[in-house]
């Protein structure tokens, strides 16, 4: 019978022939990772208190990127305890090279076919190597550190279909906030897999953005069946795969819940009004909203891509008055790579604050929160009440070329008009 | 299992950054709890006792994997959670803590009155109301992990049972 890629994934990691949507299984983990915040702060004195250990150090990945740097005792405290356990534990760490989702990818650890859980919500970024990844929270990381093994629903498969190509500066961000607007954050218990022209066209790193943001949508992950340019990605990697990726493709007869059609070569740059990423609009349709933070990080927002096209739209220009712009690559290689090819230097020319590699301003924890009364429009994930800083401040999403173009403005634009505009 | 307590009723998409709010994430847990929905509901962690029940719409703790969404609840005494569905990682980490979950599309109730809740049967009576609801009955294979009181004590007794034999 056809299954879908989901399936397949969760399929051979239960040692079964096949699963069916809805049941409850338990499966074997090929990777787990977690992170300062979530991590040995929360599982070593629990593991600790089972007596147990860690039941394949060699599956293990932990990367510190939400307390990094650090700027209070309480975090160094968290950070020192984390490097303490990964020593002891044997487990490979990554401190302070950038934030999981992207050091993961950076150093080829997810790789088509894999079954792995993250402890963070943001874990179906993996799901762009053709991996099933998913995000659970301490507890649920800490037995699984023990057992190897984690329950889950079987989830229906949602087919998200992206014909076309995606016009100039318009992104895999714009996608998702537009997705996330039509479909609503409620898709509980589904797996979403995304397919078509446009999404071929993309790069990892926007193929990334989309399986990232599939947990705005609420589901359990999002997916990309691997294709040449995954395969080329884990060879720039270091790791090519040698398995085989034919067998790692959903069956087009498989049945899903759902299946979308959009045109990527009609949809706008999307922002999403605080506060929650469903309240998206084109940008084109809002009035004049100023702009006191434009802020460039996070997972979804601030990898080299998508530096990539902030530079496009801030060449040759500056920051407007009254709006500061707040710039944290998603990885140090990234930053490397941004400062080797003449990246930084147009983002610090234009007037952008640079600040460290980490999850930072995003979840409210690092530099670049914003007061009471404050705008500020980011490139992350999520602009819940509260998530960057004073309750009373107010969040904008949008793409980097977006907020950029924002942040030449001061206030929230349509960044086609100023990628159309001579300098 | 049983717990019974006042209504604390919210709307649709209550998220992680509203019930554990990020700038308290790095102190200890008593903390965070102090400003458990304050952006929503600035007297709620004030007000509540031991054994009030939430009652809230769709996605109920929708956002971050972080587990302190449910412990800051948990800690300020909340003895259940009633929702229209809840967001999938929370959900797990409900049960995972101990914390009683259950949907309840059917449920109407106001805040203050008085909830009764029976997990295992899934059964909601409202007093205040006099009325009962049925449930969405806790999957029979996590009811376990909730009957022991999460999975951390679910997990001792499995590894004790292999260490037995």
């Amino acid at each position: 019978m056809a299954s879908t890629l989901a399936e397949k994934i969760i399929a051979h990691a239960c040692q079964r022939e096949q699963v069916r949507s809805g049941e409850i299984v338990t499966a074997s983990i090929d990777l787990l990772m977690m992170h300062d915040s979530g991590g040995p702060r929360r599982v070593a004195s629990r593991l600790e208190k089972l007596g147990a250990k860690v039941w394949d150090p060699t599956r293990v990945v932990l990367v510190s990127d939400h307390f990094v740097p650090a700027v209070d005792v309480e975090s160094a405290e968290i950070l020192a305890l984390t490097r303490r356990w990964a020593l002891a534990s044997g487990v490979r760490h990554y401190d302070a090279v950038g934030i999981c989702h992207v050091v993961l990818q950076e150093h080829g650890h997810v790789r088509p076919g894999m079954f792995c859980v993250g402890g963070d919500s943001h874990s179906p970024s993996g799901g762009a190597f053709g991996a099933f990844m998913m995000g659970v929270g301490s507890t649920d990381i800490t037995a699984a550190l023990v057992t190897g093994e984690i329950w889950l629903r079987v989830p229906d498969t949602v087919r998200v279909n992206w014909s076309g190509a995606l016009g100039a500066g318009v992104s895999a961000k714009d996608i998702m906030l537009f997705l996330c607007a039509t479909l609503g954050m409620g898709n509980e218990n589904q797996a979403v897999e995304f397919d078509g022209q446009a999404v071929r066209r993309m790069s990892m790193s926007e193929r990334m953005t989309l399986c990232n943001m599939s947990a705005e949508l609420g589901a359990v992950t999002g997916v990309v069946s691997a294709d040449e340019t995954a395969l080329h990605a884990l060879e720039l990697a270091g790791r090519p795969f040698a398995g085989d990726v034919a067998r790692w493709q959903s069956d087009p007869d498989a049945a899903c819940l759902a299946e979308h059609h959009f045109d990527a070569n009609t949809l706008e740059p999307q922002i999403a009004a605080p506060h929650s990423p469903a309240n998206s609009l084109p940008a084109s349709t809002y009035g004049r909203v100023k702009i006191d933070q434009a802020y460039i990080g996070a997972c979804t927002g601030a990898k080299l891509s998508d530096l990539h096209m902030a530079a496009e739209v801030l060449k040759g220009r500056k920051v407007a008055r009254g709006t500061r712009l707040l710039i944290a690559p998603a990885s140090t290689q990234m930053t490397a790579q941004a400062a080797t090819d003449g990246t930084l230097q147009i983002l610090t020319e234009a007037g952008a604050i640079l600040l460290p590699t980490g999850c930072g301003a995003c979840a409210g924890m690092g530099a670049g929160i914003v007061a009471a009364g404050e705008v500020c429009l980011a490139t992350t994930a999520r602009n819940f009440k509260g998530r960057m800083g004073s309750s009373e401040s107010r969040v904008y999403l949008g793409s980097p070329y977006s907020v950029a173009a924002g942040a030449v403005k001061g206030e929230i634009c349509d960044p086609r008009e100023l990628l159309q505009e001579a300098v | 299992m049983n717990v019974r307590g006042r209504a604390f009723v919210f709307g649709d998409k209550v998220d992680t950054d509203v019930l554990a709010p990020g700038l308290y994430m790095r102190g200890p847990i008593e903390v965070l709890a102090s400003h458990c929905l304050e952006a929503i509901d600035p007297e709620f962690a004030r007000e509540v006792r031991p054994g009030d029940v939430i009652i809230a719409g769709d996605s109920f703790g929708i956002g971050s994997s972080r587990e302190q969404a449910v412990q800051a609840l948990s800690t300020l005494g909340v003895g259940a959670l009633l929702a229209k569905s809840f967001a999938r990682i929370f959900y797990r980490n409900a049960l995972n803590l101990g914390m009683p979950a259950l949907v309840c599309p059917q449920l109407q109730a106001g805040r203050g009155d008085d909830i009764e809740v029976r997990p295992a049967d899934g059964i909601v009576i409202n007093h205040t109301l006099g009325r009962e609801f049925v449930c969405q009955k806790i999957p029979e294979e996590l009811l376990d992990i909730v009957a022991v009181g999460g999975l951390m004590p679910w997990l001792e007794r499995k590894l004790a049972r292999e260490r037995a034999t």
